[in-house]
């Protein structure tokens, strides 16, 4: 069964193995030696060799951010694995960090390449090793450099973090909706609590309420425990044609619809609800490419940067109408792994660590093809989930993903 | 450097009614470019400006050499009433520069297009009293060659 010529091209694809390297804060190893590490496991994972390997992609190429942010480029990787390649892209300028994903799943519908490598890796805990999390424009030692484009209008007043543009919106929906920081907090002790099960998670121990509520504020109203925590850290998953699926002891995951519309203006300050973001113009355009409705989802991996990021992809999604996302999780339960709607079952980003995006993808397949082990979401009907919905990205910075288990 | 470093730096952590400082410790400044120019320096004679369409009469924010909505090349900068609306607020905390006080960014939208909007410093205002909602009035802040907009509350009763 192949899907029909109506079919989205992105449904030629299948993610047919994953891997992921050591993850942790301030590992001390260069990007490249963790990125190896995890293409590697992937390929493997994949039941193939380098040989078969002729695409390669990554998010976000070359010198793109401050240290640690971008991991090594194409060439570096392609080079080091000596990949004989008929496809390969690199680029920051998309939907979302899955860009790089979605293009590999584009490549090989149109048969540029038969089984792409794609890998995200970040080494920001390394790099701002003692000197803590930097705000954009560092600290200000040396020449004290002056900025264009969008960063003109935000660094000369302090907002020198996502945080504060985030903050902006968080603060926004507590004024339009009603929202609470104890409905915000049901973010990260969910995700705290998932990354417990998760021996590859950065922040194990439990968190409650009050620690939550106690926690010093970064830009009000989001606190500490809102914000991800820069880490070290390579994802790779293979994307295959689905007519060149291995021979593996796993389910591929099939790439049923991919969301990667920005149809406001792309800006953090300027778009035209300042309640949501680009999440809303992805997540709708991936419903318009699929049969399926977001009751369907079994499990969603939502970026969660900053936990108010997932509340405004639960709404972008349609998983809670605009403004209900506070309600939606108030009692823990709904978004827990025992609920209607499982989120961030690894931990997210809050817990799991800051893999940009790639770890929330990685997540949704371990869900999938039931390898989740004690953290494994179990639906109702007995099985390991048949749906799972990825986000990535924060202000105009958005692209979403569908994957069902199994050849569809 | 950048000029004088924000006053104060003392006040709670989150809030309360001490009046916060002004803004961080360090002011990174806009590089001045043709398209941005009269933006940053015209606080000079302390008047806001911002770009505008003499076709449709459409303000452009950021400064762009067409206009969005009629695609129009004759645009100039316009005096606008220095009156904004606040549309969000957070308090930063976070000492992104060691030494720097909390203070207050808002996010405003001038009164004569709710569309524009700004970043910016609330000023002359306890974190407390700040309202999504209220009614603020430009006060430029001098560093070297720029004058950046900043906001504190309108002056008088405009509801």
């Amino acid at each position: 069964m192949s899907p029909g010529s109506g079919a989205p091209l992105e449904r030629q694809a299948v993610i047919s193995g994953i891997g992921q390297s050591a993850v942790g804060r301030r590992l001390g190893r260069t990007g490249l030696d963790l990125t190896l590490d995890a293409c590697l496991a992937a390929v493997a994972d994949a039941g193939l060799t380098r040989d078969d390997i002729d695409g390669l992609a990554t998010y976000p190429g070359m010198g793109v951010g401050t240290p640690g942010f971008a991991g090594p480029t194409t060439p570096e990787v392609q080079d080091a694995l000596r990949l004989r390649l008929n496809w390969h892209d690199g680029g920051g300028e998309g939907p979302g960090q899955m860009r790089a994903l979605i293009a590999a799943c584009l490549a090989v519908g149109a048969g540029l390449a038969r089984h792409v490598l794609v890998y995200r890796t970040v080494t920001e805990s390394t790099a701002q090793g003692a000197g803590g999390r930097q705000g954009i424009g560092g600290d200000g030692g040396g020449g004290v450099p002056r900025f264009s484009g969008f960063l003109q209008w935000t660094l000369p007043f302090g907002a020198v973090s996502a945080v504060n543009w985030i903050a902006l919106v968080a603060q926004r929906r507590m004024h339009e909706f009603g929202l609470t920081r104890a409905q915000l907090a049901q973010i990260a002790l969910n995700a705290r609590r998932n990354a417990a099960d998760n021996p590859s998670a950065i922040y194990r121990d439990p968190m409650d309420m009050a620690d939550y509520l106690d926690a010093r504020m970064i830009s009000t109203p989001l606190c500490l425990f809102d914000c991800d925590a820069p880490s070290d850290g390579s994802t790779a998953l293979v994307v295959s044609h689905r007519d060149h699926t291995p021979d593996v002891p796993h389910p591929v995951c099939q790439v049923n619809a991919v969301g990667t519309a920005l149809r406001g203006r792309p800006s953090w300050d300027q778009f035209d609800d300042m309640t949501t973001m680009a999440a809303r113009d992805a997540a709708a355009s991936m419903w318009e490419r699929t049969d399926l409705r977001p009751e369907d989802v079994d499990v969603a991996q939502l970026y969660d940067g900053f936990s108010i990021l997932a509340m405004v992809w639960l709404e972008a999604m349609g998983f809670c109408g605009r403004g209900e996302s506070g309600p939606f999780v108030e009692d823990g339960m709904t978004i827990s792994r025992a609920g209607s709607l499982p989120i961030n079952t690894a931990g997210g980003q809050l817990s799991g660590g800051r893999l940009h995006g790639f770890g929330l993808i990685h997540e949704a397949c371990v869900q999938l093809r039931g390898d989740g082990g004690d953290r494994q979401v179990v639906t109702a009907r007995g099985g390991p989930p048949e749906v799972a919905a990825v986000s990535n990205g924060g202000g105009p910075i958005a692209g979403s993903l569908l994957l069902t288990r199994g050849l569809a | 450097m950048t000029g004088t470093p924000g006053t104060g730096g003392s006040g709670s952590a989150t809030g309360g009614g001490a009046v916060p400082a002004r803004g961080p410790a360090l002011r990174l400044l806009p590089r001045l470019e043709p398209e941005n120019e009269f933006f940053w320096t015209g606080g000079a004679d302390g008047r806001l400006r911002f770009l505008r369409c003499r076709a449709c009469r459409t303000y452009v924010h950021p400064p762009s050499p067409r206009c969005p909505d009629c695609l129009s090349s004759e645009l100039a900068p316009e005096v606008v009433s220095g009156r904004a609306t606040v549309v969000a607020h957070t308090m930063n905390v976070q000492e992104w520069v060691p030494g720097s006080g909390p203070y207050l960014i808002g996010l405003v939208s001038i009164e004569e297009d709710e569309r524009v909007r700004l970043m910016t410093n609330l000023v002359d205002v306890a974190p407390d009293d700040v309202r999504t909602g209220m009614a603020v009035e430009v006060v430029f802040d001098h560093r070297e060659d720029v004058y950046l907009p900043l906001f504190r509350p309108a002056t008088g009763d405009r509801t």
